[in-house]
């Protein structure tokens, strides 16, 4: 029953879209995956192949590089939800109306400050000449200056810091709307605090939790800058072995094959977090 | 000991907020076994006072005690007491056996026992085999009732109920009234029942205690605060009732004698020590303890002439309105006996009332 | 654990203490920026040697200011000028979009939805380099065949721009459908009723109500394209944006200027913030 000019209409809007995804998101990344299955065995000559994966596996500097940046971006997403539940709990559950206001607008402060502004934040005050140390000395706990940058501790403080209000944000959603009575309802028929926490609480908050979860974590994996500058030259971070790739040596079909195990790793995680969680990823990103 | 202990005794409970008292010297007993409703108005500080015997706020002064034992200080999740909320509060991440289970299982009470007592208290709901349910794949009433099982499944001293019928529909809530009643007497616990509709606290209530500002204006069996209120508000509140402002005239013993504003006389008899000649007074008439009838029945007590304002056909509620020749208007029970199935707007009735029948209160001032 | 169950007092007062701990440490990295900016030292450290504009207005060497620094204005009009396309392309496409999910039906609508939200849950460096590798080989191919250049298919400001786009119009889309779903239709079709055209329709009544969405997802998308480092070093040619020029100058050792550039960032963001704040504000 569509008149022409609806019909019209509707492959206006439809064009713009198809365009963006075809052209920048499905081509390209069918693009790397043809390149990152290319060999090149002579100038301008190549064979396909799964060589460049053979590469990956054969060489241990390239597996451990992945496994150590999966483990430690595991490690961040699961610190960042320690650590921002508590946050997340006390602005949705324990403040009111104007606090409430006011401090969930603080948790975002960070994001619309540049990411390189923050690690550069951290760079001052973690190095040796920075402000921590110098304040170590002042209370005289340590005799010298200590040098707290270039370390695996720092890149995680560094990937906390960058993520955790996208953890907090989508927890903060999801316990705001659990209700006060059925916390009451639990401690009513004698939970103790932990049992109320464990059997009411978290279970209801599991869909932010995943989505929290889920965005740290493909944060964590996918970021360059903070591993760069916090963790210094050997800090040993996937992305930053592929930009070496594409960059430096200019070895772009390895480089693609590095960037699509990479891309694997993160989309399998998404995938098992929305199995876990019972739901599609259009409810879990769709309200940001 | 010559009587029971009760189970629950408040003794001048108060709650105050800032400069406002949201409970103000509150004390009453509950006697064990029986069903004891708080009826007010909201924002009368009903609620608060539930609040504080769950545990969830903390008296500004006054004892509570269950059981003989003070529950000043003891944390909610202590209290030998059940609480069913008024939205009942189940808890949707799980299904209903683990809803009825919660307080079991934080009682540390072993897996197969959380089963048989779970299954049991189902059975007695007349909920058995909704175990395995979503808390979503029950209906309204069925929720009630698995509200109450969760909490009678840990055999409470008393039961606090939060006004848990207004989110239902009439029928389904006329229903539960009397289903609540019969589930109170199979089990014998204590029902603490808090609620704004008259009709739920006169059907199941053995006691009823009215509310207002904080305080209680009245304890007593629903046929008491129907019947023989003790205030003002009372007698406006619970049921239905005609107001009218009068003056004293005359005082002898328990027969007053009143002069409405138009000038017309009437007479009351209610033993108030609190009335005196010249004292502005309210009179409170229930519509069906006025007789109606159609032709003139001479100048007795009470009795007056008027016209039919109009006619309010609601079954065996149907009342209608009389205007007085003074204008006054007031509203009438309507038997529907057949003997005024012709009444028309228009139509010119009598009407007279026993002065026994009527409340007289001192006029609030000013 | 809500105010209405009684705690012990030790515990509240650990549980706010964390909290505040929390806003301190969320606080430290951007004061210390702040402040080593106005530092009248050649490094960004302690000791405090005085207050100093120098780091912004110097014109001597080593206090050179952001003001006289050419490379860090250039790449600040760099990163402005792709914010400005990257907004505009996004808003415009994800307004599109909204109308496209929000009022059509159609056969794979909801994989259209999905593939929509692809760019969230891909890594930035990937879209980067997948973008480079498609583009040089288009640009490989076209050359071969034509013999012509096509520089814009090689690393810079155009690859840029797409690069961001290509993940800021999913915000600018979620943010805009939202808003539209909130639409009461019955509005639009008062207006048709009332002799309206239908683009005069969609033009006089939706696109005003839309517009608080539509300002708010163009401040986030220059906001998050001014950003951006993740994509943008993939794609970046011989015109850096400010980020990109940060993070060189960073490697090279750290000065106050970053300090100062830092503080007009942040100036930068928090004017965007008031201002798409009080535009909502004047809206509702």
């Amino acid at each position: 029953m569509a008149s022409d000019t609806s019909r019209l209409g509707f492959y206006l809007l439809l064009a713009p879209i198809l365009l963006w995804l075809v052209v920048l998101i499905i081509l390209p990344h069918i693009g790397l995956f043809v390149v990152s299955i290319s060999e090149k065995i002579g100038p301008r000559e190549y064979e396909t192949g799964f060589g460049n994966y053979a590469t990956f596996f054969g060489e241990p500097l390239y597996w451990r590089t992945f496994a150590r940046t999966a483990i430690m971006s595991i490690a961040a997403t699961a610190l960042t939800l320690i650590l921002g539940f508590p946050i997340a709990y006390y602005i949705a559950k324990l403040t009111r109306g104007r606090t409430k206001t006011t401090l969930f607008l603080m948790c975002m402060i960070p994001f619309w400050v540049s990411e390189l502004v923050r690690t550069f934040g951290w760079m001052i005050l973690l190095r040796e000449t920075g402000v921590l140390s110098n304040f170590l000395q002042y209370l005289g706990l340590v005799n010298g200056p200590v040098e707290m940058l270039y370390n695996d501790a720092a890149i995680m403080v560094g990937l906390v810091y960058t993520s955790i209000l996208f953890m907090v944000v989508p927890l903060v959603t999801t316990l705001d709307s659990l209700d006060d009575s059925l916390i009451e309802a639990g401690y009513d028929l004698g939970g103790s605090s932990a049992a109320v926490m464990r059997e009411i609480v978290i279970p209801h908050a599991m869909p932010g939790i995943v989505s929290g979860c889920i965005v740290v974590f493909m944060l964590s994996l996918g970021n360059y800058l903070t591993p760069i500058l916090l963790g210094g030259k050997d800090s040993l971070w996937f992305t930053g072995m592929i930009y070496t790739q594409f960059i430096t040596r200019f070895n772009w079909e390895l480089g693609s094959a590095f960037g699509f195990l990479l891309l694997a790793l993160s989309s399998l995680v998404v995938f098992l977090g929305l199995k876990l969680s019972g739901r599609s990823l259009s409810e879990t990103m769709g309200r940001s | 000991m010559t009587a029971p202990q009760p189970d629950l005794v408040c003794r001048d409970l108060t709650k105050t907020y800032d400069a406002f008292r949201a409970v103000d010297h509150v004390s009453f007993d509950v006697p064990q076994g029986s069903f004891f409703s708080i009826l007010g108005p909201s924002g009368c500080g009903k609620t608060t006072l539930l609040r504080m015997i769950a545990g969830f706020q903390s008296p500004t002064s006054g004892d509570l005690l269950i059981k003989g034992k003070s529950m000043i200080g003891v944390p909610p999740n202590k209290r030998p007491v059940s609480m069913v909320f008024q939205h009942l509060a189940l808890f949707p991440t799980m299904n209903i056996g683990e809803n009825v289970g919660f307080g079991l299982r934080q009682r540390r009470v072993p897996k197969a026992e959380i089963t048989s007592r779970v299954g049991q208290v189902l059975d007695r709901v007349g909920l058995p085999d909704v175990s395995a349910r979503r808390v979503d794949q029950l209906s309204g009433g069925q929720k009630q009732r698995v509200a109450i099982a969760r909490c009678m499944v840990l055999e409470p001293d008393v039961l606090l109920l939060d006004e848990p019928l207004g989110a239902l529909d009439l029928k389904l809530r006329e229903h539960m009234k009397v289903e609540l009643k019969s589930l109170q007497a199979a089990f014998n616990t204590t029902f603490v029942y808090i609620t704004h509709d008259q009709s739920e606290a006169l059907v199941m209530s053995d006691n009823i205690a009215v509310m207002n500002n904080g305080r209680f204006e009245q304890i007593g069996t629903p046929h008491d605060v129907y019947h023989a209120p003790d205030t003002a508000f009372v007698a406006g509140f619970v049921g239905d009732a005609n107001k009218f402002h009068a003056k004293i005239s005359a005082v002898n013993g328990s027969q007053l004698t009143l002069e409405t504003p138009a000038g017309e006389p009437i007479k009351v008899e209610a033993p108030n020590p609190n009335l005196s000649v010249g004292q502005d007074a309210v009179v409170f008439l229930r519509p069906e303890a006025i007789a109606l009838a159609t032709s003139d029945i001479g100048d007795t007590v009470n009795g007056s002439r008027g016209e039919v304002e109009s006619v309010l056909f609601n079954g065996a509620n149907s009342t209608v309105t009389v205007r007085g020749g003074q204008g006054d208007i007031i509203k009438v029970a309507l038997p529907q006996t057949g003997d005024f199935g012709t009444l028309r707007k228009g139509d010119t009735v009598f009407t007279r009332w026993d002065p026994k029948k009527a409340r007289c209160y001192p006029a609030p001032k000013g | 654990m809500i105010p209405t169950v009684p705690q012990p007092a030790f515990a509240k007062w650990c549980y706010r203490a964390y909290v505040v701990m929390f806003f301190i440490f969320l606080a430290l990295p951007l004061t210390v920026v702040c402040v080593f900016a106005f530092n009248n030292s050649v490094f960004p450290a302690l000791p405090w040697k005085g207050f100093t504009l120098a780091w912004f207005f110097g014109t001597e060497a080593p206090f050179i200011g952001v003001f006289n620094e050419r490379a860090i204005l250039r790449s600040i009009g760099t990163s402005a000028f792709v914010a400005l396309w990257v907004s505009g392309l996004a808003v415009i496409v994800g307004t599109c979009n909204a109308f496209l999910f929000v009022r059509h039906d159609f056969r794979g609508k909801a994989l259209l939805y999905m593939l929509m939200l692809l760019p969230l849950i891909i890594p930035g460096v990937i879209l980067g380099i997948s973008i480079l590798v498609f583009f040089s080989s288009v640009a490989n191919a076209l050359e071969d065949t034509t013999g012509l250049w096509f520089d814009g298919l090689r690393p810079g400001l155009i690859l840029v721009i797409l690069g961001q786009f290509s993940f800021i119009t999913t915000f600018a889309t979620l943010v805009i459908s939202a808003r539209l779903q909130k639409f009461d239709p019955s509005l639009e079709e008062a207006a048709l009723n009332l002799g309206a055209s239908k683009w005069g329709a969609i033009w006089q009544i939706t696109l005003p109500f839309l517009l608080p969405a539509i300002v708010a997802s163009a401040v986030v998308s220059l906001l998050m394209s001014f950003e951006n480092f993740n994509t943008t070093l993939m794609l970046v040619g011989s015109d850096a944006p400010l980020t990109i020029t940060m993070f060189d100058k960073l490697k090279q050792g750290s000065t106050p200027v970053l300090n100062a550039v830092s503080v007009l960032l942040i100036m930068i963001s928090a004017a965007l913030g008031f201002f798409s704040l009080l535009f909502q504000k004047m809206k509702r």
